[in-house]
């Protein structure tokens, strides 16, 4: 998918919980020439998938429908809105009976899913819609010698039959975009595991192991920032580590947003990429 | 005698309201910080910091907040050109209304010595501004009527409000119309106002007024050329001074039109005066009542955003953020204007809960602090809050500035500490076998939509090959998964496919499960692990929600058929 404009969906918690996601993903695209329709879309629906998988299918697929009557590709920097976009489209594809109900509940605002709606990660955009040759032209700032452990997100790898971002086994695409920014990529083996987030203020426990054992895995690797292209994650990673503070002993690793990363690499100006809103600082 | 007691009666209790009002911003705790300080210490505070704003910088951002925000209205500009008019027409209307016609002894008399209700260019202005003031009432009624949000929520203080507005207005354009076309009144006038006693003059008077003025006498007077002749010079000795043409009455002319035919019998029943009656009582009535509805934002919007041009609710002290809370409640018009942008109110195809919508929180929420609100409503208000996704839409377009994602978020703690937990925390208040022996008791008969669990097709692959429960990460962080997940993915699996899903509806590993998937991906023979979890906790939320007369306290008991 190559398209020029695309449709934007920032999620629900760019605005208050991450704000600098919202502002380095609007300032890498434009400097990369893309522009992003913001209009106004709803919730996702994935904080309500666990309660009504149906008021899930209704949040979720008007956005697609909005997207379908703009005529226009989604993109969205949030990997749990991606999977839940996804996973909705699939059940609009899989299930008819659920097709006919969804649409006719959209029908009263005159919005409707058809197939052929594209949804994208912003990592897939800036692969495909950019490009590698645009990027590696674009990055005059290469930041050599950050050694950074690239953490996926789990949402948007699986399921891959529903989320088709990359191979779910083995995956190369976030790699390979940190390769661009001239930083080393490290291999680490946890680098496929969850965050936590989900979990967090729900139940601590399990949030909190989930996030200290993916940290320790990248420390081991010798990560110097662990790199994110997820609003949850991220929230995770930089206000999670914050706030419950590394092992003792342990320095933090920095969360640094993608986006954030590749604005670096291509010379943006600090503010424009909102770094001073990291609660861990990182800077190159 | 007896309306100027109705009106300094309406004077006090208003005053009165106002001041318990303001009380309540004092008295009630919103949120977790320094629980049950007593008001006088709140009240310090309060003036503390208001002090301390006094003498700062920011004062001038409070000016600002008032200009653009209260005399431009831009914050409601901006989202909808239509409400701005109906927005500024009433508030304009209004206020000129009520300082130059409601006390136009006080104001405009005094600074015009010639200053007559019935001459230009008081007649036309007055007109203009009840004309203002109709204009703002019909978009206020079509809006709430025509918006598919909105109209299903217009609440009995929406309605007083629209209802108050258009009784003091309508009785007000009817009187100044029967005035117009009153006979009685003429002859009043004249006996009050007319120097000489000559019945000829009268009569051309008469005529003149008549033909001119649209007062219609019950014996018409004779029009011919000279009566009209001898009638003007009379009336510009006697009347001009005070009274301008009917036709300049813009809002009442089309009446006087309209009612002449019955104006005879009007001035019999003397139906002017009972208008006069109406329409001071219901402008008493407006004013006694508007501390106690939503006419109250007159006072507590601006308030409310002086308190917002200072910053975040979270910047403030913490005895004060309870004060501004409670502030934020008393802000709210119920403008709806958060709901049309509240990012989860689509839900609201699915789920029947009006307490998604921000707009219907707010006023839930006021009842709730107040200690009025109703316990199966209780409950409707913590469902729709956990809705809430904290996105800030509403924060954002809230045009009285109140901080509303605060007051989710300390309302939602509030509602937490009295036992109105998420469904995640609910599920730990007891264990997997309590919850098991009373979901039995509780089916619904609406599934999902996804058909997992119910279908046999969905698990007559699993071979209990263990793959889901050695990939996942919960069941990793975890030395005894026995004591802190109850059963692993493979066992819950196991159960589903026995057709024992009761069991495993409290089960801690479907809640504790962080949906990434690995399971349903590694899983050799297809089986759609992870989604078998979340149709789990749909299934078990379903059957939470049909709860009956629920208990502040929550227990497996609760669960009851729909």
């Amino acid at each position: 998918m190559t398209a020029r404009t695309w449709l934007y969906f920032p999620g629900c918690k760019i605005n208050t919980f991450m704000p600098q996601y919202g502002l380095s993903t609007r300032s890498v695209m434009t400097a990369l020439g893309i522009s992003l329709d913001q209009t106004e879309l709803n919730c996702c629906g994935y904080p309500v998938r666990h309660e009504n998988f149906a008021a899930f299918m209704v949040a979720a697929v008007r956005n697609l429908a909005i997207a379908a009557a703009r005529g226009l590709a989604l993109m969205t920097p949030c990997k749990c809105c991606f999977g839940n976009l996804k996973h909705a489209d699939h059940w609009m594809h899989q299930d008819e009976t659920l097709r006919r109900q969804i649409n006719a509940l959209l029908a009263k605002e005159g919005l409707a899913w058809r197939q052929g709606i594209v949804i994208r990660h912003l990592l897939s955009v800036l692969d495909e819609a950019v490009g590698t040759d645009a990027l590696k032209t674009a990055v005059t700032r290469p930041l050599t010698g950050l050694r950074v452990a690239a953490h996926y997100g789990c949402h948007a790898l699986r399921p891959g039959n529903i989320t088709q971002f990359d191979n779910p086994l083995a995956p190369t695409l976030f790699e390979r975009m940190v390769a661009l920014t001239g930083a080393t990529a490290v291999n680490w083996p946890l680098r496929l595991e969850c965050c936590g987030q989900p979990q967090t203020g729900k139940n601590n426990r399990v949030a909190m192991a989930l996030m200290t054992r993916k940290l320790d895995d990248a420390r081991q690797a010798d990560a110097q920032i662990m790199a994110t292209a997820c609003t949850h994650c991220q929230m995770q990673f930089d206000d999670g580590q914050f706030e419950y503070g590394p092992p003792t002993g342990c320095a933090p690793v920095p969360a640094v947003l993608y986006t954030q990363l590749l604005g670096t690499a291509m010379g943006l100006p600090e503010e424009a990429l909102g770094l001073e809103k990291n609660r861990i600082p990182w800077r190159f | 005698m007896f309306l100027t007691y109705c009106v300094y009666l309406s004077l006090a209790v208003c005053l009165a309201g106002v001041l318990w009002r303001m009380g309540r911003w004092f008295t009630l705790s919103i949120g977790p910080e320094a629980p049950s300080a007593p008001p006088r210490a709140r009240i310090a505070a309060c003036l503390h910091a208001t002090s301390s704003i006094l003498t700062r910088p920011v004062i001038a951002a409070i000016v600002k907040a008032w200009v653009v925000d209260v005399l431009i209205q831009r914050q409601i500009a901006r989202k909808s050109v239509v409400r701005w008019v109906m927005h500024m027409t009433l508030f304009y209307g209004f206020v000129s209304l009520i300082l130059l016609h409601a006390l136009d002894d006080l104001t405009l008399a005094r600074w015009d010595p010639d200053y007559a209700a019935t001459a230009n260019p008081y007649m036309l202005l007055r007109n203009l501004m009840g004309l203002f003031v109709l204009t703002g009432i019909i978009i206020a009624l079509v809006r709430r009527h025509t918006l598919v949000l909105l109209k299903r929520f217009n609440t009995r203080a929406d309605k007083v409000a629209i209802a108050l507005c258009a009784a003091i207005l309508l009785s007000g354009v009817g009187l100044e119309a029967v005035q117009i076309s009153s006979a009685p009144l003429f002859d009043e006038m004249v006996q009050d106002y007319f120097g000489g006693d000559d019945p000829e003059e009268i009569t051309s008077l008469k005529a003149y007024w008549a033909a001119y003025y649209e007062v219609v006498f019950p014996q018409p007077p004779v029009i011919n050329a000279q009566s009209l002749e001898t009638g003007q010079t009379v009336h510009e000795d006697n009347c001009a001074a005070c009274h301008s043409p009917p036709t300049y009455a813009i809002a009442a002319y089309p009446v006087v039109k309209i009612i002449k035919p019955l104006a005879p019998a009007m001035g019999r029943i003397r139906l002017d005066i009972g208008l006069w009656y109406i329409h001071v009582l219901a402008s008493c009535i407006a004013l006694a009542y508007l501390p106690f509805g939503k006419l109250f934002h007159l006072i507590s919007v601006p308030v409310s955003l002086a308190a917002r041009a200072v910053g975040d609710t979270r910047g403030n002290a913490p005895l004060n953020r309870h004060t501004r809370r409670a502030i934020g409640l008393d802000a709210c018009t119920h403008c709806g204007v958060c709901a049309l942008h509240c990012s989860v109110a689509p839900l609201m195809a699915v789920i029947d809960n009006p307490d998604i919508l921000p707009s219907e929180k707010i006023g839930d929420l006021s009842l709730w602090y107040t200690g009025r609100l109703e316990r199966n409503r209780q409950w409707r208000l913590a469902r729709g809050g956990n809705i809430c996704t904290a996105c800030g839409r509403c924060t954002d377009v809230c045009p009285a500035g109140i901080d509303l994602q605060d007051l989710w978020q300390a309302s939602q703690t509030d509602l937490i500490d009295s036992g109105y937990f998420s469904p995640h925390g609910w599920i730990r208040t007891n264990d997997m076998v309590a919850w098991s022996k009373s979901a039995k008791t509780a089916t619904t008969a609406a599934d999902s939509g996804m058909h997992l669990v119910d279908n046999p097709d969905t698990f007559w692959a699993c071979v209990q090959c263990t793959i889901c429960t050695n990939v996942c990460p919960v069941v990793a962080t975890s030395e005894d998964p026995r004591r802190d997940l109850d059963l692993t993915p493979q066992q819950v699996m196991n159960l589903v496919r026995l057709q024992l899903k009761d069991m495993a509806l409290g089960c801690r590993m479907v809640w504790d499960c962080v949906t990434c998937y690995r399971c349903q991906e590694e899983c050799p023979q297809k089986v759609p692990v992870a989604d078998v979890l979340y149709e789990l906790r749909n299934e078990a939320c379903r059957r939470l929600h049909v709860v009956k007369g629920p208990t502040s306290k929550l227990s497996p008991s609760d669960l009851q058929e729909r």
